[in-house]
C-alpha cells in the first residue's frame, strides 16, 4: 500500500469542441441568454432525441494507473492522444471532468522550461523567481544556487538581464533550475527537446539520474530512444484512452507499428484542420518510391518525400524542410531546399511565391537508407526563419531490404543508414621473414 | 531500490523542504459547485507570494527614465490639478483643511486602491503562462498584485509627510488607526478585483470595463470634495462606496478631522467583508477553469 505514488482511477477530461475552452466576450454570452428561449422550443425534439454533447470530445477517457515509487514511467502516443492533459491533471493546473488521483508524496512538475522567466530582469534574479514558481522553497535555491549557475554555464551574465541572453543561454539557465527541481514524483512533458545537441545529452544525463536515484518520473517524450532509456515501463495511449502498458520495448514497437496507418499518404481536404496558421496551411505530404504512392518503400529505390501546402499570403518567401526520424524518434538527418544545401537548383527558391498550392519534393537516393520504419515531420518557413508549418511525425514509412544487398551477408546491419559507399582493397606488399618474427613474438 | 516507510522521506532536499516527515496525499478529483476557500494551501505558497510581488516592484519601473519617481508624481500633480480648480476656482470647502493636504490625504489611498485593482482585474491574464503550465493556489496572482501597490503607496507616503510638516499639522493618537485604513483600502481593491480578474478570464469585455469604472468611481470617492456635502440623513449610505469610508478614515487618522462619520465607516467595512467573501467563493469556484479558459 505505501510503495503506491500514485494512483489513477477512471480519469477523464472533456474540452469543448477546438482543444481549447474559447473565452467568450459578454456580447456572446447575453446574444446567448436571448436567444436561448427560441433556441429551447426549436430544439425541444431533437433534444429529447440525442443528449446535447456533440460539441465535446473527451481528451482523456477513463485512465486507470498504478505508479509505484521509484517507477520511472514513459507516456508516448500520438499528438492529441492525452499525453499532456494526463500530466496537465496530475499536476493540479486543470481538474478531471471524471475519475480520482491520488498522489502519494511531494509532486513537482516540468511541463516547460522557463515559466515566468522575466526578461527584464536578471540571470540571478529570475533563478530565484523561476525556483519559486517551480515550488522551491528560498532556502533549497540558495543551497543549489551555485550548482545551478555551473550547469548553466552562464557565471559571467549573472547579473545580465535576460533580455540580453542567446535563445541558447536562455534555454539552458532555465533548465538548469528545472534541473535541481527534487521532488519525490516528477512530471516532465517534453522538455528535453530544447538546445543544442550537446546540452540535450548534459539534460538526459540529468534526468538518468533523477531517475536512477529512486525518484517517481512520470515522462512524456516524441524522442522515444531517451524515453526507452529513461524508463523501464511505458504507456501507450491512442485517442486519450490507455492503449497499452507495459515493458518499454515492445509498447514503443507496437506504437511504432501502428502509427503507420496512412498508406504512404496524408491528405487535409478541408484547410482549417491542417497544420499551419493564417497565411499558410498543409495540404497534404506523401511518400513516392517506384512511381507509387507507398508507405513500404524498397531499399534500392529512390524515396520522395512531397510536401504540399497552400499559401494564402502573396509575396511570401517560403523555403520547405523536412526532417527523417529513426523508430526512436532520433532524429536521421534534416534537409531544405535552400540553395546552398541543394543539390540541384529549386526554381522557387528565394522568390516570392504567388499564392496557391505549391508541392515540393525532396529526393532521398536509393540504397542510403537502413532496413525499417522512418517518420517525417515536415516544415515549411518563411523568411528562411519562421515557422509557419510544422507537422511532426506527420507520416512514416518501412524500407524493406528486398535482398539486394544481402546476397553475401545475411545478418543484422546496424546503423540508421545504410548507404552504399565505395570499398577498395589495394595489395601493398609482401610478408618477409621480419614480419613472421614480430608476429611470434 | 529500497523502498523506505512511509512517513520518511528519501532525500535532503526533499525533507529540508517539507516540514511536515509524512508524505503528503494529494487528492485529486472534479470539483462541483462551491469549493472552500483553502487558505491554508495558499499559507504554504507564501513564498511564492513574497517572489511574485517582488518581481511586480523590480520590473514596475524599468525602462522608465524617471523611475520610481512616477510614484509620487501621480498624486502630487494630481493634487496640484485639484487644488487649483477644485480648491481654488471652484472653493470646494474642505472641512477646515488646506486644500492640497486635504485632497492628498485622499489620493494617497486612492492611487493605491485604483492601481491594486486595475493589476489584479488584468493579473491572471497577464499571467497566463503561469497558469497553464504550473499548479500554484490562484489567489497568490490577485493578491501578489494588489500587494505590489504598496511600495508605490510607501514612496509617495513620505511626500504626505513632508507636506504635513510644512503645513505645521501634528497627528493625533489617532494615526495608530491608520494600519487599519490602509489594511481596509487594500481589501476593497482585493474584493473588486478577485471578482473582475475571475471575470476577465471568461469575459474579455473586463478589460475595456476597468477605465470606466475607476473613473467613475474617482468621482464618486470624496478626493475633490468632503463627503460632509452630503445631507446628513444620507450620509450613512455614502458608505456603501467602501472608498468613501477608507479616504475618510485616512483623514481622520492623519489630520484628525473627517466628513466621514463612524456609521459611514460601518457600512464601508461590513460592503467590503461581503464583497471580499464573495469575490473569494466566485473567484474559487472559477479557478478549475482557468487554466482551461485563459
Amino acid at each position: 500500500m505505501s510503495d503506491i505514488a500514485i494512483r489513477v482511477e477512471g480519469l477523464s477530461k472533456q474540452y469543448r469542441l477546438g482543444s481549447h475552452e474559447r473565452y467568450k466576450t459578454l456580447r456572446d454570452t447575453w446574444t446567448d441568454a436571448m436567444t436561448a428561449p427560441f433556441r429551447a422550443v426549436a430544439n425541444w425534439r431533437s433534444r429529447l432525441d440525442s443528449p446535447p454533447s456533440n460539441d465535446f470530445i473527451w481528451a482523456l477517457k477513463d485512465i486507470s494507473l498504478e505508479i509505484k515509487h521509484g517507477e520511472a514511467v514513459g507516456i508516448i502516443g500520438r499528438n492529441g492522444a492525452g499525453k499532456s492533459t494526463l500530466l496537465k491533471i496530475l499536476s493540479r493546473i486543470t481538474e478531471p471532468t471524471e475519475g480520482y488521483a491520488e498522489i502519494h508524496g511531494r509532486i513537482g512538475s516540468l511541463l516547460e522550461v522557463g515559466t515566468g522567466f522575466h526578461p527584464e530582469l536578471t540571470g540571478r534574479e529570475n533563478i530565484y523567481l523561476n525556483g519559486a514558481i517551480l515550488g522551491m522553497k528560498r532556502a533549497e535555491i540558495d543551497c543549489k544556487f551555485d550548482e545551478i549557475v555551473a550547469f548553466a554555464e552562464i557565471e559571467k551574465f549573472l547579473d545580465t538581464s535576460v533580455k540580453h541572453y542567446s535563445s541558447g543561454m536562455h534555454v539552458r539557465l532555465a533548465f538548469a533550475v528545472a534541473a535541481h527541481l527534487e521532488p519525490e514524483i516528477l512530471l516532465v512533458d517534453e522538455v528535453l527537446s530544447v538546445g543544442d545537441a550537446v546540452f540535450q545529452k548534459k539534460c538526459l544525463g540529468k534526468m538518468e539520474d533523477v531517475a536512477s536515484e529512486g525518484r517517481t518520473v512520470l515522462f512524456v517524450s516524441h524522442n522515444l530512444g531517451a524515453l526507452a532509456n529513461l524508463c523501464p515501463r511505458a504507456v501507450l495511449l491512442v485517442q486519450g484512452k490507455k492503449w497499452r502498458d507495459g515493458a518499454s520495448d515492445s509498447v514503443i514497437s507496437e506504437y511504432v507499428a501502428m502509427s503507420s496507418p496512412y498508406h504512404g499518404e496524408i491528405v487535409w481536404d478541408a484547410p482549417a484542420t491542417a497544420p499551419g496558421n493564417e497565411k499558410m496551411r498543409l495540404h497534404a505530404v506523401r511518400i513516392v518510391s517506384g512511381g507509387q504512392t507507398t508507405a513500404e518503400v524498397d531499399i534500392q529505390q529512390d524515396v520522395h518525400i512531397e510536401v504540399e501546402f497552400w499559401n494564402y499570403k502573396p509575396g511570401a518567401m517560403i523555403n520547405t524542410s523536412i526532417h527523417l526520424l529513426d523508430k526512436m524518434g532520433t532524429p536521421v538527418l534534416a534537409s531544405s531546399n535552400a540553395r546552398s544545401a541543394n543539390l540541384i537548383e529549386d526554381p522557387w527558391f528565394g522568390k516570392p511565391y504567388s499564392a496557391g498550392l505549391y508541392r515540393a519534393v525532396c529526393t532521398l537516393p536509393g540504397n542510403f537508407l537502413n532496413e525499417g520504419p522512418y517518420g517525417v515531420n515536415a516544415i515549411v518557413l518563411t523568411d528562411i526563419t519562421n515557422i509557419e508549418i510544422s507537422a511532426r511525425e506527420v507520416l512514416s514509412f518501412t524500407v524493406h531490404d528486398t535482398g539486394a544487398m544481402r546476397k553475401e551477408y545475411q545478418g543484422i546491419w546496424i546503423g540508421v543508414v545504410r548507404p552504399k559507399l565505395a570499398w577498395q582493397t589495394e595489395y601493398l606488399r609482401s610478408v618477409t621473414t621480419i614480419d613472421r618474427e614480430e608476429k611470434n613474438l | 531500490m529500497t523502498q523506505l516507510p512511509e512517513g520518511m522521506t528519501n532525500s535532503q532536499g526533499a525533507s529540508s523542504v517539507s516540514p511536515q516527515s509524512a508524505k503528503p496525499v494529494i487528492l485529486i478529483r472534479p470539483s462541483r459547485g462551491w469549493v472552500p476557500f483553502n487558505l491554508r494551501d495558499l499559507w504554504e505558497y507564501r513564498e511564492l507570494l513574497y517572489f511574485l510581488v517582488w518581481r511586480d516592484v523590480k520590473v514596475r519601473y524599468k525602462q522608465t527614465a524617471l523611475g520610481a519617481a512616477w510614484a509620487i508624481l501621480q498624486p502630487f500633480l494630481t493634487m496640484i490639478v485639484f487644488s487649483i480648480f477644485f480648491g481654488r476656482l471652484a472653493g470646494v470647502p474642505s472641512d477646515g483643511i488646506p486644500y492640497p493636504i486635504f485632497t492628498y490625504t485622499a489620493l494617497l489611498p486612492w492611487q493605491l486602491f485604483s492601481h491594486a485593482l486595475i493589476e489584479s482585474s488584468t493579473s491572471l491574464v497577464t499571467n497566463e503562462r503561469l497558469i497553464t503550465k504550473v499548479y500554484f493556489p490562484r489567489l497568490v496572482i490577485p493578491i501578489s498584485a494588489v500587494l505590489a501597490g504598496l511600495v508605490d503607496f510607501g514612496v509617495a507616503f513620505v511626500v504626505l509627510v513632508a507636506m504635513m510638516f510644512f503645513f505645521g499639522i501634528i497627528p493625533t493618537a489617532a494615526i495608530l488607526t491608520l494600519p487599519f485604513f490602509i489594511l481596509l483600502a487594500i481589501a476593497t481593491a482585493l474584493a473588486v478585483g478577485l471578482w473582475l480578474s475571475a471575470l476577465n478570464v471568461q469575459y474579455r469585455d473586463v478589460r475595456y470595463i476597468i477605465p470606466f469604472l475607476t473613473q467613475f468611481w474617482l468621482f464618486a470617492t470624496p478626493i475633490a470634495y468632503s463627503s460632509s456635502l452630503v445631507p446628513e440623513p444620507w450620509r450613512v449610505w455614502y458608505g456603501l462606496n467602501p472608498m468613501a469610508g477608507v479616504v475618510e478614515g485616512f483623514r481622520w487618522a492623519l489630520l484628525g478631522k473627517t466628513g466621514g462619520t463612524a456609521s459611514l465607516l460601518l457600512v464601508s467595512i461590513l460592503i467590503v467583508g461581503v464583497l471580499l467573501v464573495s469575490g473569494l467563493a466566485y473567484f474559487r469556484r472559477m479557478e478549475r477553469t482557468f487554466a482551461d479558459v485563459v
